[in-house]
């Protein structure tokens, strides 16, 4: 049993003849610190899985504990305080929000969480260095490059030390350059004792994972551990 | 960085959305302030100008006879079987339930009197009450102080010949004439006015009263329920309300009233009706960030709070802005609505002005509810794959 336990998870939408699956029965175990690769072809339900992994996405049936708690027997509230304290999002899109700045943006999962101003604010400095944008923080999202903004969706999504970073497709719309710097950015989170799953579709950014699940039409189609990171 | 926060920057970023919301706010407010406020204006005016007529209440003692009066012309119906009021009946007017609103009591005997060759009528009056109950009353001369003297009217003095300084003899006593009354085209100039115990004694009607004039103070007086009142505790008197002229008007205002508060009702609707498409339409503009929110890990009542933060923040803005529009247009209309040089400014009321703003911030936040519920109620995973 590992630090995150999926079991048989099934995703369908739609309901009779009409229903879709998108994910078709789907079992592993992340242990704590791994850094994780889910990748397939569009539409192989992916980017569903990691839904579900954020606790977004509610599984047609199956199970999905993270530290042995059923993530999905939790109410919506108590749920929402798990997303809070485990996991941090990194979207392909970054969705900064746009009349924020730098630093307000990295602050925003601080909004809810019981911090004097100071604190928060130098919680969010600290994670912008740690992403290399301290200088920028005043900055508004449309001032900066897009390797930047996801540097800064980075740094949003682990202001809170959350233990687990999803990360969907964090890559795909920069260029290969700036890819690799995120995968750099991510690896070395790892290197920190975050566990981070990440969804992509490239196989040379895959291999800064250290194991690789493969899905095909929604099922588990091949795992590979002990990747070689590319030097 | 705050839920207040996100609230303030959002409405920064989206003026256009926060003005429309704020402008069918301000307009609602606007117009319930400036009717109300116009509205309680008018009401002031004619209350004032009501005051201005003196007495409103008259009583009068009761008699089977009909009086043969036309036009203020006597032919010679004289009531014999009147019965004249007791002073000492008047203080029971100081016991009704309206008492408060009771400003002067003006007593009065009435009685025919011999100066030289002229029958006269004499009024014996109290002067302070009738100070109040005739602010017209402009004499030359002074209002004579207890048992010191009579005023005479503009007519009298001149069938008498008696003016000021003069000395007047009733009944074997000499009373020093200390004033003429200017013409006030009424009955009083053709009327001597001694003091009511001094004409009480001429006239030998101690502790009776021929006439009783009632001042009741008019904002917000109940004249009818008064008549009713001062009927009840002097059954010997009838009482008579003199407002006539008045009531009309009154009756006027009170439909506007009523039509103002229909109208205001409406607006309001409309104004509400604006804040919800809005609310609704910026929700939906927004599906996104909700998303993201959710993602992060804000609670259902996170976002709830900060649809109606927002909300909240631009009503109570429209409040404080539809307040001082509200005022100011009743400022510029009021002299259309009001005669003469009456009608006076419009003060700020701080009631009112917070009574505004509580109920911007009431009808924003509720008028928001749905908006913010629906917003409150998105799926995250939903709002997420709206990319």
């Amino acid at each position: 049993m590992g630090y995150i336990d999926a079991e048989n998870l099934i995703k369908q939408y739609g309901a009779g003849e009409a229903a879709i699956t998108a994910v078709g029965g789907v079992s592993f175990g992340i242990d704590a610190g791994e850094f994780v690769a889910i990748m397939g072809a569009s539409g192989s339900g992916k980017s569903t899985l990691l839904s579900m992994l954020g606790g977004l996405n509610s599984p047609t049936s199956g199970r999905f504990l993270v530290d042995g708690v059923d993530v999905f027997a939790l109410t919506s509230d108590e749920r929402a305080d798990f997303r809070k304290q485990s996991i941090g999002f990194v979207f392909q899109n970054f969705h900064l929000l746009p009349y924020l700045t730098l630093a307000e943006n990295v602050m925003l999962p601080l909004a809810i969480v019981n911090m004097s101003r100071k604190k928060k604010l130098s919680a969010a400095v600290d994670a912008l260095a740690h992403v290399g944008l301290a200088d920028k923080a005043a900055r508004l999202p449309n001032q900066i490059s897009g390797g930047e903004q996801e540097r800064v969706a980075i740094a949003r999504a682990v202001v809170n030390h959350p233990p687990i970073i999803l990360a969907d497709e964090p890559t795909g719309n920069l260029d290969s350059h700036t890819g690799v710097e995120i995968m750099k950015l991510l690896a070395a989170l790892n290197s920190e004792g975050i566990t981070v799953i990440m969804v992509t579709h490239s196989n040379e950014y895959a291999h800064y994972a250290r194991r690789l699940i493969k899905l095909s039409d929604g099922r588990l189609a091949g795992e590979e551990t002990e990747l070689r990171r590319p030097v | 960085m705050t839920l207040k926060h996100i609230a303030i920057s959002n409405l920064r970023r989206r003026k256009a959305r926060a003005i429309f919301v704020l402008a069918g706010l301000l307009i609602g407010v606007s117009t319930v302030v400036g009717l109300i406020t116009l509205v309680q204006a008018m009401k002031k005016d004619i209350n004032q100008k009501l005051e201005l007529y003196g007495a409103n209440i008259l009583i009068v003692p009761k008699t089977e006879n009909l009086s043969l009066t036309y036009g203020g012309m006597a032919l010679g119906g004289v009531s014999f079987d009147m019965q004249e009021i007791r002073q000492a009946e008047l203080e029971k007017i100081k016991t009704i339930k309206n008492a408060a609103n009771v400003a002067a009591v003006g007593p009065m005997v009435l009685g025919p009197v011999t100066v030289g060759k002229h029958r006269i009528l004499m009024a014996g009056v109290d002067f302070t009450a009738a100070q109040i109950l005739r602010p017209w009353w402009s004499v030359k001369g002074t209002i004579p102080a207890e048992g010191d003297g009579v005023i005479i009217g503009a007519d009298a003095s001149r069938v008498t010949g008696l003016t000021r300084g003069d000395t007047v003899r009733l009944q074997g006593r000499a009373l020093p004439v200390t004033g003429v009354l200017e013409a006030t085209g009424s009955q009083d100039d053709g009327l001597i006015f001694a003091p009511l115990a001094t004409a009480q004694g001429i006239l030998g009607k101690r502790g009776k009263i021929s006439i009783v004039e009632v001042a009741a103070l008019c904002s917000g007086c109940p004249i009818p329920a008064m008549v009713k009142q001062i009927s009840a505790v002097l059954p010997s008197g009838n009482v008579m309300a003199i407002q006539q002229v008045v009531k009309g008007r009154m009756e006027t205002i009170g439909h506007f009233q009523k039509f103002s508060y229909g109208v205001s009702a409406l607006v309001l609707l409309v104004g509400c009706l604006m804040v919800l498409v809005t609310m609704m339409g910026s929700v939906r503009e927004r599906t996104v960030e909700i998303g993201i929110f959710r993602a992060m890990g804000f609670r259902k009542s996170h976002v709830l709070r900060i649809i109606l933060l927002e909300a909240g923040i631009v009503a109570a803005v429209a409040g404080i802005a539809g307040y001082v529009a509200g005022w100011g247009a009743t400022s510029v209309l009021l002299p259309l609505f009001t005669e003469g040089a009456g009608h006076g400014a419009v003060s700020l009321d701080p009631v009112m002005a917070g009574v505004a703003v509580l109920a911007a911030i009431i009808l924003g936040v509720a008028a928001s509810l749905y908006p913010a519920s629906m917003a409150a109620r998105l799926d995250p995973n939903e709002a997420l794959r709206a990319l």
